[in-house]
């Protein structure tokens, strides 16, 4: 485990030194190197750290989500939760995705203030730690592993949030006129050497959502989907997305309901 | 008579079908009026990324209304609004330093919530083009633009056109997904002028 991270650090950074060398032989590099490490995968850290979190009684409530959360497949139940969602619930009266629905429970039954968990919800390139979120997000993910993406789309309030999230992710505007199609909505394009997965397809979706949550090794810190929307908008030069909003949602079920159907390794690597 | 019933039994399966399969139950129009609630409730400024950025302009919202198609009148007319709006050199000179060229177009660096907003921006154009033979990374968003001014040459014009394109890319393609550098203020006049010399100048290694 140890060596492995220590490896994954001299990859990453060869693989983020100059741009020039960035090339071809680098991604084949990469993806080889990913192949290796995914039987030992370092996600399972931070799958552990998230299932002390889950089942620990926390919060000024002292309740512990196994005991009060459900994630759509009854209280405590965390198998086959991440690949059927984002999902609608009742209770929240809103459509979904895991992290936001990990947030409403330690918010609504951990008694967590919102507000401090939004403060710095993703992995900073200087942390140590990744934030507690991450880790559970993380651990409800492994819960899914070699499942296929099963979002019910036949859900009218689920079908809405895909359909806005498709609408959301065709919408220009901001200094340099992109929407998510500009970068993710052709076959086979690239951004410098990185390849750009084509969304609305079924092949590109399942790139979109597969490997997340992700320990990248840019930076060596493990990330969710909700991170990746986020620095994706900041790329599109737009404002930010507020932590866990609907319109994250939106845009995760987008992706998820175009993945529907394949199969989801459990938490990766990324680059 | 026959007709009529079999359409209507046609539609009502549709619907059915619709409705069972969980189909979109509202308007591509509607979705998109959704979309933009959403945009709007749901987003927040961050550095120099202020809210006001979420407004589309005309040409922006032309392109989102018409899935980056719009009819050909509304092109017209808004293609002829952005020509117009390109300001061009008044020593009326485009060829600039090539090799300065060359800098601006590596930088991706600008306008991003994490770029500061008192550096200036780069052009980004390798993030989408093939431009100089030594860059093997580059993008494949745009067309590849090596060997750009041996192919079409450097006449007075080409080099209107090329500063112009670069100025403001709507002028000549309403939803081209190439941004409008000049129109946006992320590209000066001297800047620009590099970037054609980059592209046109025989002495420029994308020409050689
Ligand atoms: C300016 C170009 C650009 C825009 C606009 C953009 N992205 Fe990205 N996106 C990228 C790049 C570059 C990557 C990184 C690819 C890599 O790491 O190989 C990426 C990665 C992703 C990934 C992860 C792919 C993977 O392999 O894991 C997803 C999902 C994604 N983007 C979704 C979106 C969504 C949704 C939007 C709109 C909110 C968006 N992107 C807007 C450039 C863009
Ligand atoms: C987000 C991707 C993107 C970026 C960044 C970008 N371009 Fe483009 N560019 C395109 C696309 C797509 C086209 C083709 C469609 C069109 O003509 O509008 C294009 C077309 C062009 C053309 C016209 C080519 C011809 O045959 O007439 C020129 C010249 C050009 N780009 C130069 C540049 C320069 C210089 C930069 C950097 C300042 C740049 N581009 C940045 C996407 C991009």
């Amino acid at each position: 485990m140890k060596s492995h991270v220590a490896l994954m650090a001299a990859l990453s950074v060869a693989l983020v030194g100059p741009a020039a060398a960035q090339t071809k032989d680098a991604n084949a590099e990469f993806e080889k190197f990913r192949a290796e490490m995914e039987e030992s995968s370092p996600a399972e850290l931070f799958e552990a750290r998230g299932e002390e979190l889950w089942k620990a009684k926390r919060g000024p409530n002292k309740v512990s989500l196994a005991e009060s959360c459900d994630l759509g497949q009854g209280l405590g139940n965390v198998e086959g939760a991440y690949v059927r969602t984002p999902r609608y619930f009742a209770d929240a009266d809103a459509v979904m995705d895991i992290e936001r629905r990990l947030v409403w429970c330690m918010v609504e039954k951990q008694g967590f203030k919102f507000e401090d968990i939004a403060k710095k919800p993703f992995q900073g390139a200087n942390d140590n730690n990744a934030p507690d979120i991450t880790n559970l997000v993380t651990y409800v993910a492994s819960g899914s592993r070699n499942m296929k993406f099963d979002m019910p789309l036949h859900d009218a309030k689920v079908r809405d949030a895909f359909e806005t999230g498709k609408a959301m992710a065709a919408y220009r505007a901001g200094p340099y006129d992109f929407s998510c199609n500009t970068c993710h909505g052709t076959d086979g394009k690239r951004i410098r050497m990185q390849n750009l997965p084509n969304l609305a397809t079924s092949e590109g979706a399942i790139r979109g959502v597969q490997g997340w949550p992700g320990y990248r090794m840019t930076g060596g810190v493990m990330l969710t989907s909700q991170w990746r929307m986020n620095d994706c908008f900041r790329q599109q030069r737009f404002p930010e997305p507020k932590y866990a909003s609907q319109a994250v949602t939106n845009l995760i079920a987008y992706m998820t309901g175009n993945a529907n159907g394949q199969l989801y390794k459990g938490p990766g690597i990324k680059r | 008579m026959k007709t009529l019933a079999m359409i209507s039994g046609v539609a009502a399966a549709v619907a059915l079908l619709a409705g069972c399969a969980g189909g979109p139950s509202r308007s591509d129009a509607e979705y998109r009026q959704l979309a933009l609630d959403t945009i709007k409730r749901d987003f927040q400024a961050k550095g120099q990324a202020k809210y006001d950025r979420l407004t589309a302009d005309e040409v922006q919202q032309a392109c989102n209304a018409h899935a980056n198609n719009p009819p050909a009148d509304l092109v017209l007319k808004l293609t002829g609004a952005q020509f117009a709006g390109i300001k061009l050199p008044a020593d009326n000179s485009y060829l600039g330093d090539w090799k300065e060229g060359e800098k601006i177009a590596q930088s991706g660096r600008g306008f991003t919530w994490s770029d500061k907003a008192t550096d200036p921006a780069g052009g980004n154009c390798y993030n989408c083009h093939q431009i100089g033979p030594q860059e093997s990374s580059f993008g494949t968003l745009g067309p590849s633009l090596l060997g750009y001014g041996k192919t079409r040459g450097n006449s007075p014009e080409m080099q209107k056109y090329t500063y112009s394109k670069i100025y403001n890319s709507k002028a000549f393609n309403l939803c081209s997904e190439m941004p409008r550098f000049g129109h946006a203020g992320a590209l000066n006049e001297t800047q620009i002028k590099h970037l054609v010399a980059l592209l046109l100048d025989p002495a420029s290694p994308v020409n050689k």
